[in-house]
């Protein structure tokens, strides 16, 4: 197959692709390709039409479509390459992008690719729900595809599982359309999205929200007739004798989102356990020189906010690349007390600032970059939150070695 | 009015649609009633996929020689009906003196049956075949294969009505009534006026049988749980994996097999149950799938789950007798004149479908004369699939039809090329399960979360079924209950 040269190949033209192609426009780099499998750009926003996008980026409150508009009508009026339905179906180490579309297979070469293909949800299989296998048991996105994009009701009485941001905002989504939703069922002993989601989509409608509470049989032979609830005790086992029947048509699945790795698999770029995303130094490259990686793709985000700003700060990253003068990264950074930390590795020659998430609900902590046993930058959180991400900045001049970094999250 | 024929079948499962195919061989009329809304809607697409060698079955039995007979002639059915298999051969792994006497008399038996291909091989052997099975040695079986049980019932089917037989979908089978030289049967709010009948409901082939006028049977339906896996993991499995079998219990303990599209799927459990259509997973049995099943294959672990699924053998050996009970194929012209019955076609009723289907016209034969089906065609073609492909020949797929170009299922590289053909096929999809079972999509990681909606517009504008009347799987199983906002 033959290729066609292009400097910079990204894979999704959802908020990171967008913030990452515009931040290249605006350094003056031209030669950008945007491959985007749907027929239209902006990602997963178009469905979320929710406000709340927005206050970190912009300074205002905006819908989804609202927020994907920003750069969507800036990228067509620049003129920007965005080539739609095109589904990228092979990605090699040696930077070759082959995609399938109705016109043919497009292949390039790209001096850089940047991975932006967002996430996936996680399903009922990937939970081993017991029970049988009825019509009416939804993830909470493809719930709301149907709903805000397909014009179509997927049931009457909703019991939700999980408290992700998506489902709550769901559970109002359906009350507003006319369901009922009976309640929001959370396994952990804490939420898992975010406080004012529980607010403005449960509370405000009157939708209890049980917390150590999980799904643990699924009923109906032809539509869900009812699931089963039970308690859990710390370890998520459900604790017998807690269960409870609740009758409903419609099962609301919003249970974590996965990374959705595949290309960078196939490339043979390293994956962190941990994220489920690849392993990324400092500049958002991955463990093949040349690919990089930011977004949801990356890691999950609580706020497009913070998509757009890591795919700006990736852009620059590429562009030292295709210069030629990106640093090296030899420093490992690791977390305690927290989930994971991005990005894997550091150069220690200029400033950085690492993200993570809590473990879990924290009052009154600190976090701290340590190495060589001693803090080399600390910030105080009143309070911190599995739900939320946090960050902390580490200035240049505080490194002191090129030993490995611990980010220790802990109550101060 | 009555609809008549010469020949009705009834059930559209991978036995009903293989007596379907071969009896198409001949001038009749045939027509096929099927309860579901689809096919694949019970065990013939809920079950191991594997074709079996036949040692697990007692010498002289119909099983034994119905499987080693089955699995002689898959080759030449599998491309004939453009089936997907695989000869990978099959280790049944032993740890202890004991399972290795076993093994040896497993040897033996399916050698008395007449499989070819069996060794007794050791440690490195196994690590050589298959790097990630655990065991200290195992008989390893040659003529054991896997197979898609979907595109093989599909196949069967499709190639059945494409030869003339008629197949009726929704059309359980109410009544059954003998006229003075025909059967009149009540399906689907339809008479159907026939002189032969052949039994191959499976579950509920002993009401069928029942109404036949045939008494005396009872299916006791035993359920067996799998977990599927996700195809990343596929490589480390090359070849089925079994433990040694416990005969009492009535199934061939928790095993591991690849598919033939790549995935491992955990299982089957064994259990007995009250309900025919109990197609549950249990806490329990799960649990047991994950300890057994890292007994042989360590790798076992959570991350990997793409779906879990339940299917039920149709067993005429009920809990307390365990084991097998033999195929019934009968004739039986005292109490039932020119009815074919066929109960307990359980494991290894896939591999043996078509020797099943050959007996039953050799019961026909032997009091009817059947007349060849000069326009016959034998052949059935699957579209091609494209992520089968090499990048040239994908080009060339989309030059010839663009509809190649379009991505629908991302986690199994689905286009809607194949999509459409699950819809227009000459048994077409109605239903979104039915599409999932036809081209895979729905089948990946991400179990629908991308396509599903873009199959129900498909499937909608296709079929000019409304949201309301869409189905997911079975009858009453609808997906929505119509717009958000009426237009």
């Amino acid at each position: 197959m033959k290729a066609v040269e292009k400097k910079i190949v990204i894979i999704g033209a959802g908020p990171t692709g967008l913030a990452a192609a515009l931040r290249l426009y605006d350094r003056g780099e031209r030669d950008i390709v945007l491959l985007e499998r749907e027929r239209e750009p902006g990602g997963i926003l178009r469905q979320c039409i929710h406000d709340g996008f927005g206050l970190t980026r912009f300074g205002e409150t905006l819908s989804g479509p609202e927020y994907a508009a920003r750069f969507t009508e800036r990228a067509a009026g620049l003129g920007l390459e965005i080539v739609t339905g095109a589904t990228v179906i092979g990605l090699t180490s040696g930077r070759v992008v082959t995609a399938a579309t109705r016109e043919g297979l497009r292949v390039y070469r790209a001096q850089a690719v940047i991975l932006a293909m967002g996430c996936r949800e996680r399903t009922r299989g990937a939970l081993s729900i017991p029970g049988r296998r009825p019509s009416g048991v939804f993830t909470a996105g493809v719930a709301q595809t149907y709903m805000n994009l397909k014009n179509t009701m997927v049931g009457r009485e909703a019991v939700i599982l999980g408290s992700g941001d998506i489902g709550m905002i769901m559970a109002r989504r359906l009350t507003l359309e006319g369901a009922h939703v009976k309640a929001v069922f959370e396994i952990q002993p804490y939420p898992s999205g975010l406080p004012r989601n529980i607010e403005q989509c449960l509370n405000d409608y009157g939708i209890p929200l049980y917390l150590s509470h999980t799904v643990t049989q699924i009923n109906g032979d032809s539509r869900l007739s009812s699931v089963v609830v039970s308690e859990v005790d710390g370890a998520r086992r459900p604790i017998p004798g807690t269960e409870r029947e609740i009758p409903c048509d419609t099962l609301i699945l919003s249970v974590g989102l996965i990374p959705e790795n595949e290309l960078t698999r196939m490339a043979g770029a390293q994956i962190d356990p941990g994220t489920a995303g690849a392993v990324v130094d400092e500049h958002y490259q991955t463990s093949i020189p040349g690919i990089f990686s930011a977004g949801n793709v990356l890691h999950v985000h609580d706020l497009v906010d913070f998509v757009s700003l890591e795919a700006e700060a990736l852009a620059d990253s590429v562009l030292e690349f295709c210069s030629g003068s990106l640093r090296g990264c030899p420093i490992e950074v690791s977390g305690e007390g927290c989930g994971h930390v991005i990005p894997q590795t550091v150069s220690g020659k200029a400033d950085v600032t690492v993200s993570f998430r809590p473990r879990r609900p924290m009052r009154g902590c600190i976090v701290s970059a340590v190495q060589d046993g001693k803090r080399i930058a600390s910030k105080r959180l009143p309070r911190a939150n599995p739900a939320e991400m946090e960050r902390l900045s580490i200035p240049a001049a505080a490194f002191l070695s090129q030993s490995p970094i611990k980010v220790v999250l802990q109550d101060d | 009015m009555n609809r008549r024929f010469d020949l009705v079948i009834i059930g559209a499962g991978v036995i009903g649609s293989a007596i379907a195919r071969e009896l198409s061989r001949y001038r009749l009329k045939i027509g096929v009633l099927e309860r579901g809304p689809d096919l694949l809607g019970g065990t013939s697409a809920r079950n191991s996929g594997v074709l079996h060698a036949g040692f697990n079955n007692e010498p002289g039995s119909k099983m034994a020689r119905f499987c080693v007979e089955g699995n002689r002639a898959f080759d030449r059915i599998a491309a004939e009906l453009d089936v997907p298999y695989k000869r990978t051969g099959k280790l049944i792994v032993g740890f202890t003196a004991d399972d290795y006497d076993r093994l040896l008399a497993l040897k033996a038996r399916g050698e008395q049956n007449g499989a070819p291909g069996f060794e007794m091989v050791g440690r490195e052997r196994i690590r050589e075949l298959a790097p990630a099975v655990e065991g200290e040695f195992a008989l390893y079986s040659g003529s054991t294969g896997i197979l898609s049980p979907f595109q093989y019932t599909l196949g069967l089917a499709e190639n059945a009505a494409k030869n003339g037989a008629e197949f009726f979908f929704s059309h359980p089978v109410t009544e059954i009534t003998r006229t003075k030289d025909s059967w009149l049967l009540a399906a689907g709010g339809e008479q159907f006026e026939t002189r032969w009948v052949v039994n191959a409901a499976g579950l509920f082939a002993d009401r069928i049988s029942d109404m036949l006028g045939i008494p005396g049977y009872e299916i006791y339906p035993c359920r067996g749980e799998y977990f599927l896996l996700d195809p990343r993991l596929g490589p480390m499995l090359p070849l089925p994996a079994y433990p040694v079998p416990n005969y009492k219990t009535g199934g061939l303990g928790i095993h591991l097999t690849p598919t033939v599209d790549g995935n491992i799927m955990v299982g089957p459990s064994n259990e007995y149950i009250d309900g025919r259509e109990d197609y549950a997973v249990t806490q329990k049995v799960m649990d047991l799938l994950i300890a057994d099943g890292s007994r042989i294959f360590p790798h076992l672990k959570r991350e990997f789950f793409i779906r879990n699924f339940s299917g039920i053998r149709p067993k005429l050996s009920g809990k307390k007798t365990g084991g097998y009970h033999d195929f019934v194929i009968e004739r039986r012209d005292d109490l039932a004149p020119r009815a074919v019955n066929l109960v307990g076609i359980e494991s290894p009723g896939l591999t043996a479908a078509l020797p099943i289907a050959h007996e039953v016209i050799r019961l026909i034969r032997e009091i009817e004369p059947l007349e060849q089906n000069p326009f016959f065609d034998p052949i059935r073609r699957r579209i091609p699939s494209f992520r089968d492909k090499t990048p040239e020949q994908q080009a060339e797929l989309i030059r010839q039809n663009p509809d190649y170009g379009e991505i629908i299922c991302r986690c199994e590289t689905i286009t809607k090329a194949e999509v459409l053909a699950a819809l227009r096929s000459p048994l077409p999809a109605r239903t979104l399960t039915g599409v999932k079972y036809r081209c895979r999509a729905m089948m990946g990681r991400c179990q629908g979360g991308y396509c599903q909606t873009r199959l129900a517009d498909l499937l909608m504008a296709e079929t000019g079924l409304s949201r309301e009347e869409l189905l997911y799987s079975r009858e009453g199983s609808w997906l929505f209950i119509g717009e958000v906002h009426p237009q």
